[in-house]
Order: structure tokens, then C-alpha cells, then sequence
């Protein structure tokens, strides 16, 4: 694997060549970005074939006079660089005259940052022997039912350097680190098939080796296996309206779709309206706006060390700080960039962001949490005279303006006079995301609170596939509507 | 490119040692992409990518790898060198692979897909011009898409297609809005011409008072897109023979007999249509089709050359996912549609489907774009949108009515990990009832 030291040399010698020969242009920025990844998977005893990617290219934004232009090239050769850089400008000559917005409000940084992924055991500490080993005896460990169809141990290692340099100066530096475990099992009898994921699966996070232990992987196996087996002959969840216990692993989901997504600036201001949708939210809700109960409390924050989006500044080069989006159930802020912020008069938070080089940064989710409380999982169940308990997100959908949703998990258990009963297969609940976040009614304290999150959060024309984190403790919601299979 | 491709190949191979072999994969675009809000340029720019897979087998093992090609031509071979001597170190670590498979009689084929594309930014301003004052969002994708396979058995083959996709909405206020596209390979201004005129037509219908509808089971029509929705969703673990044989498809019900579609659906991957690659990653031709349902009833799934292997059935994919799917046409003609729907909802456009019960095949969704409440035969308002929640078995199944004569064909607009070359010939659909929960 090419060491980031490497890489850097690179994209410096890529850096020089655009501060010496880049067409006149107002503003530029050039992002280098390398990304080395590794999976290993083991499925039903058998080793799944290694993996080994190597991503590297460089994305150009220029700004000339009113208009500007992107170009993103995996030949990073004079020839290549120039062609791109001509691309670019090209592109902001066509704007210039058909443009949304004058390019004056493209934000200029001459920031200076660096961040790099703290890890404690770095992916190369151990042998690829090694690593199967442990996959393999996951794998074997899942096996403990003839009913269990099909079983599944893997872990990926991604690395991704990033070299932001901007024509003013600016120069933002990261290298970010991933090792995300997980396991599936599969059960099937009489006609219902049962999936459960754990190990890791729904936790992805940064750090090195250390994480494999930390979400107890290996220990993990026996009860996701017997959680499935379980489930098949489980009755189906009930279907009315009572209260509802989310575990972190669905928290993630339902902050991500009816928050975290309506808060994106860049929809709000009609950019998406074409794919990802709009927002119920208005500009002129926030300041005002209840979104939901007093418990209510939400962050965008890139300084939760192991979370999935920590970052020391956005791809433009912002500076990135924790900011609350909602205090106290009231709306305070959107996540909106620094070009958004502009374009509407808003304040914002440090939040463009692009999938790889290939795309040009857009408004995105960083990591948003929901803040903890003070009641224990205990508390919270104690407070339900008859509801459910839910975890582990396996569906999701929710309409274009973030209003209208519905989940599905994995697991659901009864709660009966503040015990927690028998498990339920085929948990869901649907609901309208302003309703729902006004029941708030009971959050978990720091001990239940846990960083979880999204791999593969798409949006944009032309798309693109992002990792966002949601932190989040359990939480109790009163009134819902929910359902089962069948 | 395909040149300096097969060369790179050939150097590649060149250095292999002992009975190792290798298989080259090329997957790249030169592409340009405008991005529109407002009826305005929102975003616009180009990107040039190369990415070079390779697999390297040694007797019964193998390791996979990929790299982004730096420059040429002609190619540098220095990072494919690299990957190449990483996955050689590789291969004594992983253990003997019993699904490993690959054709080792070298196959060949070629395919151009050569279109008259205009300038992307005449194409823009001319789109921008005719629609003056409509608020139109959407995106401009054009240019040429590649992929290539060659091996040091001797396999070379090659697809490589020039095209445009424009997809595009117009919009009111709120949830107010009509969708369309307008892609293929030859120009046709006249044609973007037509589209436009008809969504002011549209539009006019959406400008009357929306009406809210009750949450229960209507009669309703799924447009063409709205079944491509549909049909993107089922293909997601719904026809691969892994997740058949390891009970993980959703329509494992009907793979057991269990349940039954309406006899007259047929579903089947067409190759032939010439639109995707008709090799694998592995060097295996794919056949002119694979029916996947026939009749109702479940016949085949398409195979790729893992699961092949590791449940004794031929290959016929080059993965699991459907990429040229196609729905038998009925016999409701266009003019037949809403005299036949009577009453009920004319569905333009679905949106963020999900499983909400995958034993049941059951579907959620949300109407979204172009949905109309219609009555007596003729369309009155738009509706508020509504979430579906049914299933496979019913909307496909004992609630179907009718499919239409006309199909159409829809390229996809995905640009996930690059600009996609899948494509869906679909039929609309008529449903005595699909229910609405919320």
C-alpha cells in the first residue's frame, strides 16, 4: 500500500504545477485525494475473494468573474491537470452567462488545518492470516442451527488521504482512517426468513484494529445467531399506536432521515428538488420553529473522536466546529456550507463535502448527534405501560420534502408495565417527522450514548455516496403507529 | 484508449510467473455533467476517469484489486505494476478458493455506440431557452462511457457508447411537479422541443387545488416510471441465485410455489439489447436473455460466475443485478388508460422504495411527480403526496388489471460510481386497488 508520505509527494508536485501554470482565474482550488481500502470477507466457511482498491484523482473548482466551473481528472499529468484546468474554466465561462448566482459568493479560505485519524493498532499490526482467522471463526461461530441458511464475517480497511490547496493560500490536510467489522446470519423455516447483522455491521466508525475489539466482534456472533433463529418463530410485531423505545441502532436512521436531510441547506434552497427532494423546513423557521419536544437536542459535530465524519475542516477548506441545530426542540441553524450560507443569508456549518474526487463538494451531513439526557435504558422502559422496543434498522423510506416516513428493524421486543416482554419479528413504525419528534418524550443518558452511523448516504446530480455519523442514546416516543409483517 | 488498454494488458501479463494468469477490467468516462436550479446552471464541470481492475489467479486462488489510472496514452504502467506486485504477495495468504471460475477459452467481441451528440452547452442553453420562466431543476449527463476486458488467456473485448441523458423536473410550489427525460444517443432538438411544450401542458393540470386523499385502497395506473421504481427495487436481491438458494430473496414465496404473479407477467434480462457489456469481469459471453419469470411464475436467475460455481449452474450474468430488465406489454392501449382506470390515481412517478416486509414482498413507497386523482376517466387534480404500502404479490399479482401495449424505454439515470449503462423497457400497469396507509 502506498504510504500517505507518498501520496502527499505527489500531490504536491500536482500543487506546483497549478501554482505555476493554472489559467488566470479569480479563484481555484485543487483537491488531491487518494483512497486505499482493503476488504476481507468470509461467507458460509469460505474465504470471499481479497480485495485491494486504489482510488486517485484530483478535483478543480475555478472561479473567473461571475461564473464558475468543476473538473475532476484521474490523470494528474501536466497534459492531464491543464486539460482539466481548461475544463474547468470552460464551464465557468458557460455559467457566467446562465448561472443560479453570481461565483462571487463561492467561498474563498486561505485556512491552514490538518486532521488525521487518531488509531491505536494500525491496519498493517497484524497479518492477513491473522485477520481471516478471526473472520473465519466468526463465521464458524454463527453456525449453530441448521436453519441458519447463510452466514457472513467480513471487516474493511479504507484509508483516505486528502490534500485541499486553494489559490489563496489556503492548505487543508487529512488523512482519515476506517476498520469496520461486521457479521451477518440468515435464518429460515416454514417460510420466513430472518436476517440479523451485528459485530460491528451498523457501528461503522474511524480508528484502526483497536475497533474489532470495541464492537465486540467475535462475542458478538453467538447472539446474532440465536437472535435469528429466534426471530423465525417469534409472532409478528402488533400493529397500533403506542409508545415506542429506539435503541441507538434505528436512532441513526430516524435522525438521518427526518432531521439531519431537512436540514440541508442546499435542499431548502431547491438544488435537490429534481432527486434527493426538498424540505418541509423554510427559511423562516429557524430561530423559531419547535421541531420537536424540550428533550430534543441536536449537533453538527466533527470533534467526537472515532466518529465517522470528524473532520478539521470541510472540502472548501471552512474550519469545522461543534454547533447546535436544534436546542431545547427549537431550530436554530441549518447545515448549510459556506456557499449556501451566502447564497441565502443564513448561517451554516462547516459541511461541504464530496464523496471521493470524482464530485464536486455539496451541503452534507457530517456527524449529527442527538445529545444525551439523563435517563437510563432501564428508566425509559420503566416509563411504557405497553409499547415496543426496536433496534437494528433494515428499511427506510420517507418522502421527498422529509414529512412522511416509515422504518422497519430487525429486532422488536414488547414492553408490558415497564418490563421488557418476548421479541417481536417485523417490527415497523411510520409516521410525520414533525409529530413524531414532538412525542419525544424520554432520552438515554451518556452511558447509553453511542456512535453509530450511515456508509452510503446518496444525494446530488450527479450522485454521490457518503458516510455521515449519527450519535445517538436510546430514546422514548409516545403515540406511534406501528406495525408487522404479513 | 481501448488500445492503450489491451497494451497495458498485454505488458501486464507479460510478467506474470509460473501458472499464474490474469484478468484485466477497464471501467471509464469522460463525461460532462450540468447541474440546474431555477432553470439556471447550478453546477457544471467534466471528469475523465480510467479505472483498471485486475484479478490475478494462481491454480485455485485469487486476489482482486483496482486502481485509478493516472495518465497516457500511452498508459503508465507504474501504479498497475504496483497493484499487480501487492496482489502477488497477496496470493499465498488467502486460501485455496472452490467458487473461483473463469473461461478459459479466450472469447472476443466489439460493440461502438456512436451517437450525434450536440455541444453540451448549446444543448443547455438551448433546454434553458425553451423553457423560459419554468422553474426547471434537473441534470444534463453526456459523453463517452467505456469498458473493456482483456486476459493473458487471449480474451479481448470491448464496449464503448457515446450518449446523453437529460432528466429533468418542473415545478409549483410545494410537491407540485412534473418529471421527465429525454436521453439516447442522436440529438433531437425538436424532440426536447416536444417534451418541454408537453410539461406546461402538465403543469397546468397541477396548478389546480391539490386534492388530500384518504389513507385506504384505490384504483390506481403505474406509468412506466412508476414501475421502473418498482422493478429497481425487486432487483435489489430478487433475481440473483445466491440470494435464492440462501433464502435471502424476497421473492422466495414465489420460488417456492407458494405464490403466483398474474400469469400474464413476464420478466426477463435482455442482453441482446446491446445497450450494457455482453462479457463478464471473468471472460463469459452473456446470452441474448434470461427469463426470470414466466407466466407468473418463477423460471430462472441470473448467475454470475461465483454463484455459478458454487451451485452448479451456468453463468449468464455478470452479476446478480438486472441491467437491461424488461416487463411483457399487455393490451391496454395509451388512449384505453384513464377510460380504464375509471376512478382513481394515475401514479407518474414513485419515490424511496423500501422493503416493509420482505417475506411478503411487501413494498413502501411515496407517490411523487405527475400523480393525478382522476375520475370518470379524466384527470381533475393532483393529489397530496401518499405513501404506498402493498405487495409484489398483489400489485403484479390478484390485483393487477392490465398492462399497456406501448413500452418505453428508460436509460438510467444513476451516476453511482459512474454513468450508468442499464436500461428498463416497461409497460404501464393497471391495479384494481393499492393501499395508502398514510
Amino acid at each position: 500500500m502506498r504510504k500517505p508520505e507518498t501520496r502527499l509527494q505527489l500531490f504536491d508536485e500536482v500543487v506546483k504545477w497549478a501554482r505555476n501554470s493554472a489559467p488566470p482565474a479569480d479563484y481555484w482550488t485543487l483537491r488531491s485525494v487518494a483512497e486505499e481500502s482493503e476488504t476481507l470477507s468470509v461467507r458460509r466457511d469460505v474465504v470471499e475473494p481479497a480485495r485491494i482498491e486504489s482510488r486517485c484523482g484530483a478535483m478543480i473548482s475555478l472561479v473567473r468573474g461571475p461564473g464558475m466551473g468543476y473538473s475532476a481528472t484521474s490523470d494528474l499529468s501536466a497534459g492531464g491537470l491543464r486539460a482539466a484546468f481548461a475544463r474547468a474554466l470552460h464551464w465557468a465561462q458557460l455559467h457566467a452567462g446562465l448561472g443560479l448566482f453570481n461565483a462571487a459568493l463561492f467561498p474563498r479560505s486561505d485556512a491552514q488545518s490538518h486532521y488525521r485519524t487518531r488509531t491505536i493498532e494500525p491496519w498493517e499490526a497484524r497479518a492477513i492470516e491473522d485477520k481471516l482467522a478471526l473472520l473465519r471463526d466468526a463465521c464458524t461461530a454463527l453456525k449453530i442451527d441448521s436453519r441458519i441458511l447463510d452466514r457472513s464475517a467480513w471487516v474493511q480497511y479504507r484509508r483516505v488521504l486528502q490534500l485541499l490547496v486553494t489559490s489563496e493560500g489556503g492548505r487543508s490536510e487529512r488523512v482519515l482512517e476506517y476498520v469496520n467489522p461486521g457479521l451477518a446470519a440468515v435464518a429460515h423455516a416454514r417460510g420466513q426468513t430472518q436476517r440479523r447483522t451485528g459485530g460491528g455491521a451498523d457501528r461503522p466508525g474511524q480508528g484502526g484494529l483497536e475497533r474489532i475489539a470495541e464492537v465486540g466482534f467475535l462475542d458478538a456472533a453467538p447472539r446474532i445467531a440465536e437472535d435469528a433463529i429466534a426471530l423465525l418463530g417469534a409472532p409478528e410485531c402488533p400493529t397500533e399506536t403506542c409508545d415506542l423505545v429506539l435503541m441507538p441502532g434505528q436512532m441513526a436512521m430516524q435522525i438521518h432521515e427526518s432531521i439531519g436531510h431537512p436540514l440541508e441547506l442546499d435542499r431548502i434552497l431547491g438544488d435537490e428538488r429534481n432527486y434527493a427532494g426538498t424540505s418541509f423546513v423554510t427559511p423562516d423557521m429557524f430561530g423559531s420553529y419547535r421541531y420537536g419536544s424540550e428533550l430534543l437536542n441536536i449537533t453538527f459535530d466533527p470533534t467526537l473522536r472515532g466518529e465517522l465524519a470528524s473532520y478539521a475542516a470541510d472540502d472548501e477548506g471552512t474550519p469545522a466546529e461543534r454547533t447546535y441545530l436544534i436546542r431545547n426542540g427549537i431550530l436554530e441553524r441549518p447545515l448549510g456550507s459556506r456557499l449556501s450560507q451566502a447564497r441565502s443569508g443564513l448561517p451554516g456549518v462547516a459541511n461541504a463535502r464530496a464523496s471521493g474526487w470524482e464530485r464536486p463538494p455539496i451541503d452534507r451531513m457530517a456527524n449529527i448527534n442527538l445529545e444525551p439526557k439523563d435517563d437510563s435504558l432501564e428508566e425509559l422502559i420503566d416509563r411504557v405501560e405497553h409499547g415496543v422496543l426496536m433496534d437494528t434498522n433494515r428499511s427506510w423510506s420517507i418522502d421527498d420534502s422529509r414529512n412522511k416516513f416509515q422504518f422497519g428493524c430487525e429486532l422488536g421486543r414488547l414492553i408490558a408495565d415497564g418490563e421488557l416482554q418476548g421479541l417481536v419479528r417485523n417490527p415497523g413504525y411510520r409516521g410525520i417527522s414533525a409529530d413524531f419528534w414532538r412525542s419525544l418524550a424520554g432520552v438515554g443518558n451518556r452511558e447509553g450514548f453511542e456512535m453509530r452511523g450511515v456508509g452510503n448516504c446518496g444525494k446530488g446530480e450527479p450522485n454521490q455516496a457518503i458516510s455521515v455519523g449519527h450519535a445517538s442514546p436510546p430514546c422514548l416516543f409516545r403515540g406511534v403507529s406501528i406495525f408487522g409483517g404479513g | 484508449m481501448r488500445d492503450g488498454f489491451f497494451a497495458l494488458t498485454a505488458e501486464l501479463a507479460g510478467s506474470l510467473r509460473g501458472n499464474e494468469a490474469l484478468f484485466c477490467t477497464l471501467d471509464g468516462e469522460d463525461s460532462d455533467f450540468v447541474r440546474l436550479n431555477r432553470n439556471r446552471i447550478r453546477q457544471a464541470g467534466s471528469l475523465h476517469r480510467r479505472r483498471l481492475g485486475l484479478k490475478l489467479i494462481s491454480g485455485d486462488r485469487q486476489v482482486e484489486g483496482s486502481c485509478d489510472l493516472p495518465g497516457g496514452p500511452p498508459q503508465d504502467p507504474t501504479l498497475p505494476r504496483d497493484l499487480l506486485a501487492r496482489m502477488r504477495n497477496r496470493l499465498p495468504q488467502v486460501p485455496r478458493d472452490p467458487f473461483l471460475d473463469y473461461s478459459s477459452m479466450p472469447t472476443f467481441s466489439e460493440r461502438t455506440l456512436s451517437g450525434d451528440l450536440p455541444d453540451p452547452a448549446q444543448a443547455v442553453s438551448g433546454l434553458i431557452s425553451e423553457a423560459g420562466d419554468m422553474d426547471l431543476v434537473g441534470i444534463w449527463a453526456s459523453g463517452d462511457t467505456m469498458n473493456g476486458l482483456a486476459s493473458s488467456l487471449g480474451h479481448r473485448h470491448w464496449h464503448q457508447s457515446r450518449s446523453f441523458n437529460l432528466d429533468w423536473s418542473c415545478h409549483l410550489e410545494k410537491d407540485k411537479a412534473i418529471k421527465a427525460g429525454f436521453s439516447g444517443f442522436d440529438w433531437d432538438g425538436a424532440g426536447l422541443a416536444q417534451k418541454v411544450a408537453g410539461m406546461r401542458r402538465g403543469l397546468e393540470l397541477m396548478a389546480r387545488p391539490a386534492r388530500t386523499i384518504r389513507p385506504g385502497r384505490y384504483r390506481a395506473y403505474l406509468a412506466p416510471e412508476a414501475v421502473r421504481e418498482l422493478m429497481d427495487l425487486l432487483a435489489w436481491g430478487g433475481f440473483d441465485l445466491e440470494s435464492h438458494r440462501s433464502a435471502k430473496t424476497p421473492l422466495m414465496r414465489l420460488v417456492e410455489g407458494e405464490r403466483q404473479l398474474d400469469p400474464r407477467v413476464c420478466i426477463r434480462e435482455e442482453h441482446c439489447r446491446g445497450l450494457i457489456p455482453g462479457f463478464t469481469a471473468e471472460g463469459f459471453e452473456k446470452p441474448e436473455r434470461v427469463d426470470l419469470i414466466v407466466s407468473g411464475a418463477y423460471r430462472e436467475c441470473l448467475v454470475d460466475s461465483r454463484s455459478g460455481k458454487e451451485y452448479g449452474v451456468a453463468v449468464n450474468a455478470g452479476s446478480g443485478h438486472p441491467e437491461s430488465i424488461a416487463l411483457d406489454a399487455g393490451d391496454i392501449t395509451r388512449s384505453e388508460v384513464l377510460d380504464r382506470l375509471g376512478s382513481g390515481l394515475y401514479i407518474g412517478n414513485l419515490w424511496y422504495l423500501n422493503y416493509s416486509d420482505r417475506n411478503d414482498c411487501r413494498i413502501t413507497g411515496m407517490t411523487r411527480f405527475g400523480t393525478f386523482w382522476v375520475e370518470n376517466g379524466r384527470p381533475v387534480a393532483p393529489v397530496e403526496v401518499m405513501r404506498f404500502d402493498d405487495s409484489i404479490y398483489h400489485l403484479l399479482g390478484d390485483q393487477m388489471e392490465g398492462l399497456t401495449k406501448v413500452r418505453e424505454m428508460m436509460l438510467s439515470t444513476s451516476t453511482y460510481g459512474g454513468r450508468s449503462t442499464a436500461s428498463s423497457l416497461l409497460p404501464g400497469i393497471l391495479v384494481k386497488a393499492i393501499e395508502l396507509p398514510l
